[in-house]
């Protein structure tokens, strides 16, 4: 690599780890590193970046901040090479970068971390680092390359194993891997795109120490989030895209809560009204339930916990803590290794998803287009899905097609499913309208339990309030409904109840009012809470 | 100036006929190449091709004779692959139906006449259905790829018939040569028009294609088939039974192999060689393929293959030009169908190059 | 007993073994390359019999052995191009258009030695590779004959697999190569082009492939038959799962694989009237599948096998 030190790491590491308020305006004088202008990207008929100006100075933490869909992160993969835009420029440092060349962004100092890590899980840590920053054809390992790399890992703060392959990695470590991989290449600007999503509160806040750092060391530092609180513990500077243009810039520290989220959402947030639960009978039963691992992720141990009519228990936790296993047990898709699980007083011994349906069980998938709808068939077919083989959708084995559409075309009008029409294949539907799809098709039946798999990750907040409110109803209907969401918010907004997985361990947290985030997350991170609650909101 | 694709929303039949009949035309187009180099002249040559698969009732007999294996090979690949099931062993399930019918109808076991027809077909089918039930087992349980055991198992089971008619099904009337016993007379399908080689086969073929088609588009089972194949994942988790599924998907394609086998051995031959088949299994991909998977496209496509090689031996011998001319249009039709699948998926746009540059 | 003693006692017995393993072994590595770029190549069958003929007409037309060596694997290279455009940059079936390359590659041999000969009854022949005594070494009792009097193609397939476990373990391009068949996005992360290394991979690893074919018309015989390749093609991707993508366990596997079929053969001579011959010559076919059963479930396959990329995509 050329010789641009990384960003003046060596010479003033360690020297300022706090996060200084006052550098925002020094910063302001700072050289500017990006600038992007005029950045316009259709996709079809829609646009998803419409005009975008923006800069980003050196040494600066710089907040892009905007609902799912506002085009943040269409903006960084243009930015990135790995999306050609229609018109504008990128500029880093003095030079122009050719539209779609991620070759030509990493060599002009453009780093970036994915929400989906780029990682081959097949390699150490230190290979993955490697990859693509020696000549090809060069033969032997380089030794400089570890040396460089441990230095960077010192100055930072990034601790990790470099031999151990990726594969054996935790996430938190996969995306020091990730940040490691720019560093190395002594980027000028670092990318993260929605970097806390896979983390706990605490390991979040370990990583904004890091970017502190980095930053007070020269580093241009672009955040994308969805999430107002971490964007205002971090950044200097903010900027909020609206449907692909900037609704607004300001510096953090004269940000105000209030005002920044109505300009992300455009319009007054309407919050979803939630009255107070009131549960019955027990309906599910979770009798020291365990699941080894091979069937999802991670294991379930000794899982016990109930869920009771009309009331709404959420499940917080880190991706892959057990989620996946008590999904599965609700899903039918596996049968617990040890102990039993209760529907109505009867356990379930066969893992099989078509008696679940049958016994009023309604489940909504945690990937909607992977195991929620078969992409290229119809809508009508994917709301026949699960019940094709029994009345109304088929007599003797034969299909009765005029049924399956008259019930999409129901479904259609009663979700608000935007479309063509029931014969459009699903593959061609946004997320929300295939979220909406499957929810059509579970809350039909007006079902017993509902199983809520992560049912807004992704989607905009008209089609989340949506989602809420049609869950919220069905657990007024008296259903019991179990919320996974990796989101807390989420979980706060929907939950009476909480519980939290960490390492196969479930725990029941109490009625979600009487908590904070601070505790929940002290408990997603293992920790028992122990009084005081003593973390901030 | 530049291209970007754009993936299509919908595709039309129109389109698919499109697709299969250029593709077709562009490998008959390219092998003139061969036949130039072969010292032929490629327009006598695709004359005498076309005289010879179509010219004469005796051609069309042939030509019909040819494809009708090929229709129930085609199916048998058609009906897999629709489920994503890679079943490359139709040569294998081929010559185990047809080893299963002669066990049944050659007078081994004391079958009534009026059953044997009925009886060998079901031997044949179950055989070589049962061939294609094990790798799909053993991918269920052992997660083996079905495509190289498919594969291998094709030359384990010829083999095993060469075994066999060299060995305790030879028969000694047949003067040394490695065959098999002959079926009994009752076993055996009737011609379609005296002195013709046609025989019932073909109407089997006929209405394998028309079953599979209902099967398609209006059974549960065929739309189990088709979200099993097109998204296994949302099949299991809709509660579809994803592995019994598959195993009758596997019983089905592998069964249709095992008929053409029967259809050769009671239609055509009468007895079992190793010569049975020049490699009706392998052109029943090429065959689905052209179908664009189409249980009644199979069809046509068996008849496209079948005119070519049927044509091209009758050109051989007039001009020289090797048979082998047939084996190559057969091959480069296989590509050039999967090239045109790609435009099936994807529209391809001209675009004006992107604007770069400052304001 | 004694039989068996005997048999593995014999020089003349691992000399077999080791010829019958070569054509194998490229093939493997072959496939091995292409598999740990991310693209199964069904062309393999295919690409055996065209490299078969192609070395050995040049030969026969006058080339030198090395000449058609060379021929053959650029025939080879020449498939493995078409498969890389149909697979690489459109996108297509790998196991469609590997079908469809083993169709045409073997389509063209036939046609291309049917026109260059058309007349002849029995198959003409060249003078094929002879052993190279190693001085001292080839001497040597027992071990002697059977590991270094082997013909200069079996050396050139030991050769490559060092080559090829040197380049995919110690040098950056290997890196690349590794980790583009397991996650193409964090090669384009990089900055490196997930297409030219896949189709570099697919071109290098069919001519390698091609060189298995050649060594059966250029060294283990001295002409070309049809339906000569039977199934090696087929039998070297079982390998490949088998030795779980990794050039060392590659090699051994083609050679316990030569082992038992030069046991076989020798076997079905002694006891040739008893069992019949077909029995024998079913067991590679089985063997591979009886292999790749037992290895499937442990196998730990490129994770980005079968699946095509297109630039910019994300997952």
């Amino acid at each position: 690599m050329g010789g641009r030190t990384t960003a003046g790491l060596a010479g003033r590491a360690g020297q300022s780890g706090e996060h200084d308020k006052g550098a925002t305006l020094a910063n302001r004088q700072a050289e500017i590193v990006l600038s992007l202008q005029g950045i316009t990207k259709r996709f079809g008929p829609l646009v998803a970046n419409d005009g975008l100006d923006l800069t980003l100075h050196r040494g600066e933490i710089l907040a892009l901040l905007g609902e799912n869909g506002a085009g943040k992160t269409t903006l960084m993969n243009i930015l990135f090479g790995h999306y050609v835009q229609d018109e504008g420029s990128v500029r880093v440092a003095d030079q122009i970068l050719p539209p779609g060349s991620p070759g030509a962004a990493l060599a002009a100092g453009v780093g970036m971390v994915h929400q989906h890590f780029a990682l081959a899980e097949n390699l150490s840590g230190l290979d993955n680092i490697r990859l693509g920053t020696e000549p090809l054809m060069r033969l032997g390992a380089s030794r400089a390359a570890r040396r460089k790399i441990e230095r960077i890992i010192a100055e930072s703060g990034l601790e990790v194993d470099l031999d151990r392959r990726v594969a054996a990695l935790t996430v938190g470590e996969k995306q020091r891997v990730e940040i490691l991989k720019a560093l190395y290449r002594d980027v000028r600007v670092l990318i993260l795109d929605e970097p806390t999503a896979v983390l706990t509160p605490q390991e979040a806040e370990g990583l904004f120490t890091v970017l502190r750092r980095l930053a007070a060391n020269g580093l241009g530092v672009i955040f994308i989030s969805h999430k107002l609180g971490e964007v205002l513990a971090v950044s200097h500077r903010i900027a909020v895209l609206r449907a692909g243009r900037k609704a607004g810039e300001l510096l953090t520290a004269q940000a105000d809560r209030r005002a920044i989220a109505d300009l992300m959402v455009g319009k007054a947030v309407a919050e979803v009204r939630r009255s107070a639960p009131t549960p019955g009978k027990a309906l599910v039963e979770f009798r020291k339930v365990s699941l080894a691992r091979g069937v999802a992720r991670a294991p379930l141990t000794d899982a016990s916990f109930t869920l009771r009519r009309g009331e709404i228990v959420g499940i917080a936790g880190v991706s892959g803590n057990g989620q996946a296993a008590i999904a599965a047990l609700l899903s039918g898709l596996a049968v617990p290794s040890s102990g039993q699980v209760l529907l109505d007083g009867t356990p379930i011994t066969s893992a099989n998803p078509r008696a679940l349906v049958a016994a009023g069980v309604a489940r909504m998938p945690e990937d909607r287009q992977h195991d929620g709808v078969v992409g290229t068939m119809s809508i009508a077919d994917n709301i026949a899905l699960e019940e094709v083989r029994g009345k109304p959708f088929a007599r003797f084995g034969l299909l009765d097609r005029k049924a399956m559409r008259a019930r999409a075309n129901a479904a259609i009008a009663a979700y608000d499913i935007r479309c063509p029409g029931s014969d459009t294949e699903a593959r061609l539907l946004s997320g929300g309208n295939a979220q909406k799809l499957i929810l059509a098709r579970v809350l039909e039946r007006e079902p017993r339990l509902i199983l809520a798999n992560q049912p807004t990750r992704g989607l905009d907040i008209g089609a989340q309030s949506e989602i809420h409110r049609r869950l919220i109803a069905a657990r007024d209907r008296g259903a019991a409904v179990l919320v996974i969401s990796e989101d807390l918010d989420e979980l706060f907004a929907l939950a009476d109840r909480l519980l939290v997985v960490h390492a196969g361990q479930v725990s029941d947290a109490g009625p979600s009012a009487a908590l904070d985030r601070g505790s929940v997350g002290l408990l997603m991170a293992g920790q028992s809470i122990t009084a005081p609650l003593g973390v901030p909101a | 100036m530049s291209f970007r694709l754009e993936p299509r929303t919908h595709t039309s039949l129109r389109l698919k006929l499109a697709v299969s009949l250029l593709a077709a035309l562009v490998a008959l187009l390219v092998v003139a190449v061969p036949v130039l180099l072969a010292g032929g002249n490629p327009f006598s040559a695709y004359g005498l091709i076309v005289q010879g698969a179509f010219g004469s009732p005796f051609a069309l007999s042939e030509t019909l004779n040819r494809a009708t294996p090929l229709i129930l090979t085609g199916l048998a690949a058609a009906v897999a692959f629709r489920a994503r099931l890679w079943n490359i062993g139709a040569e294998g399930q081929l010559y185990i139906g047809a080893l299963a019918a002669v066990l049944v109808g050659s007078g081994l076991l004391a079958i009534p006449a009026p059953l044997l027809i009925p009886a060998v077909m079901i031997a044949g089918f179950l055989a070589g259905g049962l061939m294609m039930v094990v790798p799909t087992i053993l991918k269920q349980r052992f997660g083996a790829d079905e495509v190289v055991i498919t594969l291998l198992l094709n030359f384990v089971v010829i083999l095993f018939v060469q075994l066999l008619i060299e060995g305790p099904l030879k028969d000694p009337l047949a003067m040394g040569w490695p065959q098999s016993v002959p079926l009994l007379a009752e076993a055996r399908f009737d011609k379609l028009v005296p002195r013709l080689r046609m025989h019932w086969g073909l109407v089997v073929g006929l209405a394998a294609a028309l079953l599979l088609w209902l099967m398609v588009r209006k059974t549960v089972l065929g739309f189990e088939i088709k979200a099993v194949g097109e998204n296994q994942a949302a099949a299991r988790f809709a509660g579809i039974p994803v592995h019994r599924t598959m195993l009758k998907v596997a019983l089905m394609s592998g069964g249709l192999a095992g008929l053409a086998g029967v259809g050769e051995v009671a239609g055509v031959k009468f007895y079992l060689s190793s010569d049975l088949s020049p490699g009706f299994g392998y052109s029943g991909i090429v065959v689905a393929m052209l179908a664009g998977l189409s249980p009644i496209g199979t069809v046509f496509a068996a008849l496209f293959v079948a005119a070519v090689f049927v044509g091209a031996d009758s050109m051989s011998r007039a001009t020289g030009i090797s048979n082998y001319l047939a084996d190559l249009v057969v091959a480069l039709s296989l590509l050039c169908v999967l090239v045109g699948s790609f435009f099936l998926r994807f529209r391809v746009r001209y675009q004006r190059p992107a604007l770069v540059g400052g304001r | 007993m004694e039989v068996l003693l005997d048999i593995f006692a014999s020089a003349n017995f691992w000399a077999a073994a080791v010829r019958i393993a070569t054509p194998l072994i490229f093939g493997v590595l072959g496939a091995l390359l292409c598999e740990r770029a991310g693209v199964l190549n069904l062309g393999i069958e295919g690409i055996f019999v065209a490299g078969a003929m192609a070395g050995w007409i040049a030969v026969y037309l006058g080339a030198g052995l090395w000449g058609g060596v060379l021929v053959a694997a650029l025939a080879g290279a020449a498939f493995g191009l078409l498969h890389a455009l149909l697979t690489v940059i459109l996108g297509l079936s790998q196991h469609v258009s590997g079908i469809g390359i083993t169709l045409l590659a073997t389509s063209v041999s036939y046609f291309t030695y049917r026109t260059a000969l058309p007349s002849v009854t029995s198959p003409p022949r060249i003078t094929p590779f002879q052993p190279v005594a190693i001085p001292g070494l080839s001497d040597l009792p027992f071990i002697g004959p059977a590991l270094f009097a082997q013909t200069p193609l079996s050396w050139l397939a030991f050769a490559l697999v060092a080559l090829l476990a040197f380049v995919l373990y110690r040098t950056p391009l290997g890196l690349a190569i590794r980790a583009v068949g397991d996650n193409p996005g964090a090669v384009e992360a990089q900055g490196l082009s997930v297409r030219a290394l896949r189709i570099g991979a697919v071109v290098a690893g069919s001519a390698l492939m091609a060189l298995g074919g050649a060594f059966l018309t250029l060294s283990a015989f001295d002409a070309f038959f049809f339906g000569m390749v039977n199934g090696r093609g087929w039998i070297c991707i079982a390998l490949v799962v088998f030795a779980s993508w990794q050039p060392g366990k590659a090699l051994l596997g083609a050679l316990l694989f030569g082992a038992f079929d030069a046991f076989q053969i020798r076997l079905q001579a002694e006891i040739g009237q008893i069992v019949p011959g077909q029995v024998f010559l079913m067991l590679p076919y089985l063997l591979s599948i009886l292999a790749l059963v037992l290895v499937a479930r442990r196998a730990d396959y490129p994770r980005a096998l079968l699946q095509p990329w297109f630039k910019g995509q994300r997952h």
